[in-house]
């Protein structure tokens, strides 16, 4: 009841003083903006980032070697020494190898659902005469294809007879088929094809069309998109002559395993069995999920950094707020003797104008809100993200606004309350 | 008289205010002063003698240092300020020289305030506030702002104001000082009125010996002491 008529009140002094309100409220808006756009942002930039490393395989933990701590050294006069890191290079022996995934697969049979088996053999074209359509030609083994979800249009994915074998034979996009078989899938499907690669040609078969997926993010012009060509893993490892172990590879955990639990476990296990005596490397295993965790509050700790500062310019709103409620007050000094005069208790009077600051920064407060809104949407799509607006922004502005309200009208209002109503009456 | 029930006792009023030690300024020097319920009284006094002083120490806007104030049997020196806002609310109507009107909402608005002070709910508020202004001759003027009136139809609605928590004492500090003497006399006139029709006891402050004349009683106050008291027309 009270306080809706202070909402009254104050709503009729602002009309009152409409230029001056505006400009005290403007403090209050681009404060609230720039945090609510800043979060907004943030927001979007964290969702999208987290979905695409979700995308390429949120069961996903990488296991990759890793240079082990040099350990300390303890001189004769008691001085301790952090042995100086030093770069070893890596030698065959260091690199995990096929035994040893044979080995996990066989000790997690229950955990593991592949080991991801990848090689970049490099970019080249895959050519018909004078037409061509470039091409990142990539050596994977079955759990690899598989986990890549790939939409099939004709023929069919990498068998393990062609991996056993070796077989020429390649999954291409359908961008290759639309360039060289005038978009003819079922054609394309056991047609040959040259790719002209590091100087050389080379001869495969293709045996399936695939779907090149749109709306993965790139930023290069529609002609020099490259897609990837793919070739069974062992044949790609003979053609790039690389074979060593691998420095690094990818497992899929099976659905319900705990990956994090399940990263920790692979690491201990491989440095345990295999690691131990090796004095430059270990195994270091990390989850997807860990790693969307970190970039997360990364992300997160980098929003809320920002925003803290932009944050400060609510503090300079607020201070205007202060100043203006004080001016207000003295101006206003024998309508506050006529209230008092009238029958207004102090406490009315004090919550008057606390709710006319609070009313001051609600009003700057919502407009802020829209505003930060608007532009965390332009700025969210000139950058290409999903517009994602912050709710605890929002929730947390409206109960910041009011706060500063509280906060910076309390002085210039409990002035005003305790103003003496003669003095005040007689105020000129 | 019409009966002798006390409303206004004052016993012994004395004020002083700090102007710094040692120095302090004794404005009233021990002031009996008695007001009947019904009774028109007027208190005279050039400037400086503490006729101003006096009235807010009567309106409870301020304390004595010194006496009683007893307002319809109460004991004002005892209550807190909050009590006291109170009793500014419920027991006096305030008419200023100066109107003391606020400017930026309607005259019906300003009637509103001491009933909205009061906690009355809005519809009764504004139905009461158009009977006040009806009263003193403003209904055709109910929703212009005191800036948009005239000397006599601000201070016409600072009367109704002062009626609105319809309130046993009116207390009027130079009503007519700003006004010429056409808008003086229907002011006076409505206070005659209100004192006649409606029973409100009126204390009214003037320097204006003619004003006071047409009053029950008159009360003359010089330096701080009460000099005369003569019976009116």
């Amino acid at each position: 009841m009270l306080v809706l008529e202070n909402i009254l009140l104050a709503l009729g002094s602002l009309r009152a003083n409409k230029m001056r309100a505006l400009l005290t409220i403007l403090g209050i808006i681009i404060g609230i903006a720039s945090v609510i756009a800043i979060m907004s942002v943030g927001n979007s930039i964290r969702s999208s980032v987290t979905s695409s490393m979700e995308s390429m395989g949120a069961n996903h933990i990488t296991v990759g070697l890793r240079q082990k701590e040099p350990e300390e050294e303890v001189t004769e006069e008691g001085y301790r020494f952090e042995g100086e890191m030093q770069q070893a290079s890596m030698t065959e022996e260091d690199y995990l190898t096929n035994e040893m995934l044979e080995d996990a697969e066989k000790e997690f049979a229950d955990k593991i659902d592949g080991v991801l088996l990848s090689e970049n053999v490099g970019e080249g074209q895959a050519k018909d005469g004078k037409l061509s359509s470039n091409v990142t030609l990539m050596g994977v083994n079955t759990a690899f294809l598989k986990n890549q979800d790939l939409k099939l249009l004709s023929g069919r994915l990498l068998t393990e007879r062609d991996q056993k074998e070796k077989k020429g034979v390649v999954v291409v996009s359908d961008r290759v088929v639309r360039k060289l078989f005038d978009g003819d899938t079922k054609k394309a499907a056991g047609s040959q094809t040259e790719v002209y690669l590091n100087g050389k040609y080379y001869n495969y078969t293709i045996v399936g069309v695939y779907e090149y997926d749109k709306s993965a993010f790139t930023s290069l012009p529609e002609e020099y998109i490259s897609t990837e060509m793919y070739l069974p893993f062992e044949a790609a490892r003979e053609q790039a002559h690389s074979t060593a172990g691998y420095s690094q590879i990818t497992l899929s955990a099976k659905t319900g395993v705990d990956s994090s639990d399940f990263a920790k476990e692979l690491e201990n296990w491989f440095n345990r069995k295999y690691f131990r005596h090796n004095e430059n490397y270990e195994i270091s295993a990390t989850s997807m999920a860990d790693m969307v965790a970190s970039m997360t509050g990364m992300l997160t700790t980098i929003s809320a950094a920002i925003s803290a500062i932009a944050g400060i310019s609510l503090l300079v709103g607020g201070i205007g707020v202060m100043n203006i409620m004080l001016v207000s007050i003295t101006e206003r000094t024998r309508e506050i003797g006529t209230r008092k005069a009238l029958g207004a208790p102090n406490g009315s009077i004090r919550l008057q104008f606390i709710m006319e600051a609070i009313v001051i920064c609600l009003l700057g407060g919502f407009i802020g809100i829209v505003l930060g809104l608007v532009l965390a949407a332009v700025i969210t799509k000139t950058m290409g993200y999903a517009a994602s607006p912050s709710v605890e922004g929002i929730i947390f502005s409206v109960a910041f606004s009011i706060f500063i309200g509280v906060f910076f009208g309390y002085y210039p209002a409990n002035k005003a309350a305790k103003m003496n109503p003669i003095d005040a009456l007689r105020y000129e | 008289m019409r009966n002798r029930e006390k409303t206004i006792e004052l016993t012994g009023i004395v004020k002083r205010f700090y102007i710094g030690k040692p120095h302090e300024l004794e404005i009233l020097h021990g002031i009996d002063l008695t007001v009947y319920k019904g009774e028109f009284v007027s208190i005279v006094g050039a400037s400086g003698s503490g006729k101003s002083t006096l009235m807010n120490i009567i309106g409870v806007l301020d304390r004595p240092t010194e006496g009683e104030y007893r307002l319809d049997g109460l004991d004002i020196s005892a209550l807190k300020d909050q009590e006291l806002s109170r009793i500014r609310n419920q027991k006096i109507g305030f008419v200023f020289q100066t109107y003391n009107l606020i400017s930026r909402t309607s005259a019906l608005k300003n009637v509103e305030l001491p009933m909205m002070y009061a906690g009355i709910g809005r519809k009764e508020r504004a139905q009461r506030a158009r009977h006040y202004l009806e009263m003193v001759g403003m209904e055709e003027r109910m929703s212009h702002k005191p800036d948009e009136l005239s000397g006599g139809q601000k201070q016409r609605v600072s009367i109704a104001r002062a009626m609105a928590n319809d309130p046993s004492i009116i207390l009027a500090d130079e009503p007519t000082g700003a006004l010429d003497s056409k808008t003086g006399r229907r002011i006076m006139d409505i206070f005659h009125r209100l004192n006649r029709e409606e029973g409100k006891t009126i204390v009214l402050i003037t320097h204006s010996n003619e004003l006071a004349a047409e009053t029950d009683r008159i009360i003359t106050i010089r330096d701080g002491e009460i000099t005369g008291e003569r019976r009116g027309a």
